[in-house]
């Protein structure tokens, strides 16, 4: 399975996205971080913890289960569901939506509308660690950890340190 | 899961899994909107061939949570009083999209029957004094929120048992989840033969005011509880919640009730509205759980991605 970053290039590149989202929204002043289940929680968090080392200031962290907002609930496997918890309330804040792997943008359709349910952000951005084309729905990410050209048989295999015990990200072959 | 009949046949593992699902849905109604997109365009039907207002109501509200769409039938208005059969309004239902029914009856089985004749996910409202499973996880919600969990806790359910569903339901899923569950009643209130049942007796509601839980039940007039009750008056002394014997009980211990309370019968009404009574929880987390069963059974649960 080739790898396409190890640990070393994830913890450049969640440093990178820090510093965009600082440079781009002049400040941590009214950000929250939301994760979106399962490794869009830990990512969110890393760069909360960043960005906290750099302003000094503790950016508060959300996360978001989207379940229960997918379009395609009978086509999927069975598991349980994430919880949502929201720190505060995200109305008139900046929400930067973070998630592991950008595909074909549904997850991301889905967690907007759970957003939406939850208050009236002023404004919501996106940043990904893996941006892998063949968008279904026109989505596009503010802030990209690495674009990696793939085929649509192709699996991005992200693993983070957090849950999986190490981090990287793979590319499955065409089997 | 195919149906929500039954809380007998239900495991540990699969009542944790459902109870764990319904603190989600906990949280959904906790939201600004508390709404979620999930059975949108679905279907849900509510066959209440006997009188509710409350588990139709909690029912209605958890499928709009949920964004699936509602019919309601009523006996009363329907061709069933020009002598339609059961069979031919289940199917008459279906035929107009429901995708899922809830059905109360009077008779015992009556779900079972509409589940086998129509093919459709069947959600037992409650059937006769057999089963009603709902109100058994929302039960076990609201002890589960408010002590953790239900393993090792000692739970007393008072009243008419033999005439009460809630108390056939909820003993299997209580004794399921590990707790230890005694039953208080008249003689002539509890079931003929309790061999096989997961429970202890007890002669009055005094033996039990050390329990964790006491889960009073209400005198059905209706079925019958009040004929084979010398007075209300005798049935208070024994087996009531009266406000001094609810001053006994340890600090930590709650009162629960099915609802409606008949107040100064089964349960004062200081003991009612104390704060050491869940059942306001037991309404509210009545409607998670029906968004929990009605998500299983129409949705399937997802894994995120």
């Amino acid at each position: 399975m080739p790898l396409v970053m190890d640990g070393a290039d994830v913890a450049r590149v969640v440093q990178r996205i820090a510093h965009e989202i600082l440079e781009r929204n002049k400040g941590p002043a009214s950000l929250v971080l939301v994760g979106i289940h399962t490794r869009g929680v830990p990512l969110a968090t890393r760069l909360a913890s960043i960005i906290e080392g750099i302003e000094g200031v503790a950016v508060p962290v959300g996360t978001l289960g989207i379940g229960l907002y997918r379009d395609d609930l009978a086509a999927r496997p069975r598991a349980s569901l994430s919880r949502t918890a929201m720190p505060l309330d995200i109305s008139g804040r900046t929400v930067v939506l973070v998630d592991d792997v950008l595909y074909t943008g549904r997850t991301i359709r889905a967690a907007l509308d759970a957003l939406t349910d939850l208050g009236r952000p002023a404004a919501i951005q996106l940043a990904a660690l893996i941006d892998r084309g063949h968008r279904q729905i026109p989505i596009r990410a503010d802030y990209v950890g690495k674009n990696v050209p793939t085929s649509e048989d192709e699996r991005v295999t992200v693993r983070l340190s957090e849950i999986d015990g190490e981090d990287g990200v793979w590319i499955d072959g065409v089997r | 899961m195919k149906h929500f009949l039954t809380t007998d046949t239900l495991s540990r593992e699969e009542l944790d899994g459902l109870l764990d699902l319904s603190d989600e849905f906990v949280e959904v109604l906790s939201r600004p909107i508390p709404k979620v997109p999930a059975l949108r365009g679905r279907t849900v039907a509510m066959l209440f061939f006997e009188p509710s207002t409350r588990t139709r109501m909690s029912f209605e509200r958890a499928a709009k949570a949920l964004s699936a769409d509602t019919m309601s039938f009523s006996p009363g208005t329907s061709s069933l009083s020009k002598g339609e059969s059961l069979k031919d309004t289940a199917l008459t239902i279906k035929a107009m999209g429901a995708e899922a029914l809830v059905v109360r009856h009077k008779a015992t089985g009556a779900p079972w029957r509409i589940a086998d004749w129509t093919g459709l996910p069947v959600l037992n409202g409650g059937d006769g004094a057999h089963q009603h499973p709902t109100q058994a996880l929302l039960d076990a919600l609201t002890i589960r929120r408010h002590f953790g969990t239900l393993g090792g806790l000692r739970i007393a359910i008072v009243g008419d048992i033999r005439h009460s569903r809630v108390a056939r339901s909820d003993i299997s899923a209580f004794s399921t989840l590990g707790a230890e569950v005694t039953l208080v009643g008249p003689s002539t209130l509890l079931p003929v033969d309790l061999t096989g049942w997961p429970v202890v007796t007890a002669e009055g509601i005094d033996e039990v005011l050390d329990r964790d839980v006491v889960y009073l039940l209400r005198i059905q007039t209706e079925r019958g509880g009040a004929s084979v009750l010398p007075s209300l008056p005798e049935y208070v002394s024994r087996f009531g919640m009266t406000r001094e014997r609810f001053a006994r009980m340890p600090d930590h211990a709650v009162v629960m009730h099915p609802g409606p309370m008949n107040r100064g019968v089964e349960i004062a009404p200081e003991v009612a509205d104390h704060e050491r009574s869940l059942v306001e929880s037991q309404v509210a987390n009545g409607i998670a759980v029906r968004m929990a069963v009605l998500f299983r059974l129409l949705g399937g649960e997802v894994a995120d991605a």
